[in-house]
């Protein structure tokens, strides 16, 4: 069985049918990315895989379990973490104690324990501070984990966005956007990163816009346009697919009319 | 600089306890606990005037509690009329005494708030706002309308002064007694003790972090797996008892409560101490309320522009004092703040260069 399945996912907002109908499936341990001209319904797909919208129609399912329409962190108690694009970080606290409060999930203390200052929140604390450095160490943030997020250089808040998904323990993980506005040395560098993930045993969604990222990244692609699937498979497939090459440039009495 | 401190000891400054403020610390509780009594033994005006601070300052660190989920909370009003008609039914009908009304208060309004709040919290900013505000009314209609129960416009009237508190035939404190006004400054000081030290394990624990988290950013709380809804119940539920046990000692202390005892106007007062004060600051709901109710009383005259005064006071904080009185401290402590950023910033630069 797959990992998630997405099945005949369909939303609505009024008239207009954002996501129609759209379905595949996430294997376990591959790199799957979305990806779609403009206005494709990437984003509200993403928002509905991570259930931060209830779909019209369809459903997801995770490890065979219905996932969509639970609240959104019932989904992250399951495994599936998603991040955000960029800004979205605890701006008031420093990198480190944004990944130790992403640690809310591994606490064993009871409400009353933590009030209490109980054994096992400090325990627990304790533990979420190590983890939060290694892995801000991971993902290249250890020498500003003293840093508020919001002095944080703009390079690393998507990294910290990663690093706070990271600490939820995720079994797969949904990067929204993860390259949007990177550099090509940044991208290389995320790129590398989110491999590094997957070596983890994470699974990994990832929506994204830019092309040559997710052709070097991905072991398979999933594209949309209009809010419908037009082709499924591997980089070198969808390359050479005519439906996405045209959704991408366009059909050639297209842009004469634009010209 | 910072970068070189060792991770355990980098969370401490969140603590806030540092060796100056310790010895501050102590200083305020000595004078609070033994000059001033001390000093206005025989001035009953002064001990009441400072009792009703004291409590004022608990009710209005419910709050705070509430402004750290992020949400602005205008029906403390509500949850002190709650705990005050709890107990004062409780102790004039029934026989109930004062050391488990107290508490009851607590546990009804918190009660009555957690089912309240888990339909209204969702709503955020203003409109959160508007919705209490319009509870502080419903409920001070509610109690004017409450037929014998409540006893209408005419209230609650006699409620007998906190008797003696015994366990096992031991009396651990004896039965208020006529006019002295001093075991109801030193019941406050405790109430107020004891609310500062619970607010204080609040915020400095795991739990003031998720809370910092929701007020920041719901949507990525909710993402790492936090009950967003649940977690914000719980802070407004907190937030209810302090009213509720607020309300039970006023009931007490000036023994009459009236569906007027609390208005949409207390509930304004509540949240502008902690404005006034520093949101930022456990301390801010107490400084504030210290700050006003002393003054007002000094300035006994103006009593009558007593809403006007606070309403340019809120005004002029807002616009020139966001993160209250409180904060001053902070801008005097701004240059070593300072200091420490370039150190930081370069080293994040320097982290951008290398690849």
């Amino acid at each position: 069985m797959s990992l998630l399945q997405v099945q005949e996912l369909t939303k609505r907002f009024g008239g207009l049918t954002a996501v129609n109908r759209v379905s595949f499936d996430v294997e376990k341990g591959e790199i799957l990315a979305v990806i779609g001209p403009n206005g494709a319904g990437k984003s509200t797909l993403f928002k509905l895989i991570t259930s931060f919208l209830p779909p019209s129609a369809g459903r997801v399912l995770f490890q065979g379990e219905e996932i969509s329409g639970m609240r959104p962190h019932r989904v992250a108690q399951r495994g599936v973490v998603r991040t955000f694009q960029e800004t979205t970080i605890f701006r008031e606290m420093t990198a480190l104690q944004n990944v130790v409060v992403a640690h809310h999930l591994r606490r064993r203390a009871s409400n009353l324990g933590i009030f209490l200052n109980s054994r096992t929140a400090r325990a627990d604390e304790a533990a979420f501070r190590k983890s939060a450095a290694e892995i801000l160490d991971y993902l290249g943030l250890g020498a500003v984990k003293e840093v508020e997020a919001r002095n944080l250089p703009h390079g690393y808040l998507r990294a910290l966005g990663i690093a706070i998904a990271m600490a939820a323990e995720p079994r797969i993980l949904l990067l929204d956007e993860p390259f949007a506005g990177m550099n090509p040395d940044e991208t290389e560098r995320a790129v590398e990163m989110v491999r590094g993930i997957r070596e983890r045993g994470v699974t990994v969604l990832l929506v994204e816009h830019d092309m040559s990222a997710v052709m070097r990244i991905s072991d398979r692609i999933v594209v949309l346009n209009f809010g419908t699937r037009i082709a499924e498979g591997t980089p070198a497939e969808i390359q050479r697919d005519e439906a996405v090459i045209e959704a991408y440039l366009g059909r050639e009495d297209d842009e004469v009319e634009a010209a | 600089m910072r970068q070189a401190l060792p991770v355990s000891e980098a969370s401490l400054p969140q603590l806030g306890l540092t060796l100056p403020r310790m010895v501050a610390l102590a200083l305020l509780a000595l004078v609070y606990l033994v000059a001033i009594p001390l000093y206005f033994a025989q001035s009953n005006y002064i001990l009441g005037v400072i009792t009703n601070a004291s409590i004022l300052s608990f009710i209005s660190l419910g709050v705070w509690v509430t402004f750290a989920i992020g949400r602005i909370n205008i029906s403390q009003g509500a949850f002190a009329l709650i705990g005050g008609y709890t107990a004062a039914i409780l102790g004039t009908r029934y026989d109930v005494s004062f050391w488990l009304c107290l508490p009851l208060a607590g546990v009804v309004a918190a009660a009555i708030g957690t089912v309240i709040g888990a339909a209204i919290l969702r709503l955020r900013g203003v409109y959160f706002a508007m919705i209490t505000l319009s509870l502080t009314e419903a409920v001070r209609l509610a109690f004017l309308n409450g037929g014998a129960f409540t006893q209408g416009a005419s209230g609650i009237v006699n409620i007998p002064r906190p008797d003696a508190l015994s366990v096992f035939g031991v009396t651990i404190i004896p039965a208020f007694q006529g006019a002295n006004p001093m075991p109801f400054y030193y019941l406050a000081a405790a109430v107020l003790i004891l609310g500062l030290l619970a607010v204080w394990r609040l915020t400095t624990s795991r739990l003031g972090w998720v809370f910092r988290s929701m007020r920041q950013n719901e949507e990525l709380a909710a993402s790492i797996g936090i009950n967003v809804a649940r977690y914000r119940v719980i802070a407004y539920g907190f937030s209810c008892a302090f009213g509720g046990m607020g309300g039970a000692f006023i009931a007490a202390f000036h023994q009459n409560i009236y569906p007027a005892s609390y208005s949409v106007t207390d509930s304004v007062y509540f949240m502008l101490y902690c404005f006034l004060g520093g949101l930022d600051f456990v301390f801010g709901p107490v400084v504030g309320a210290f700050l006003l109710v002393i003054s007002f009383e000094l300035l006994h005259d103006l009593q009558q522009y007593q809403a006007l005064i606070y309403g340019v006071l809120m005004i002029s904080c807002i616009l020139w004092l966001p993160n209250g009185i409180l904060s001053l401290s902070r801008r005097r402590a701004g240059p070593a703040e300072e200091n420490e950023e370039p150190a930081v910033a370069p080293a994040a630069e320097k982290m951008e260069r290398t690849p």
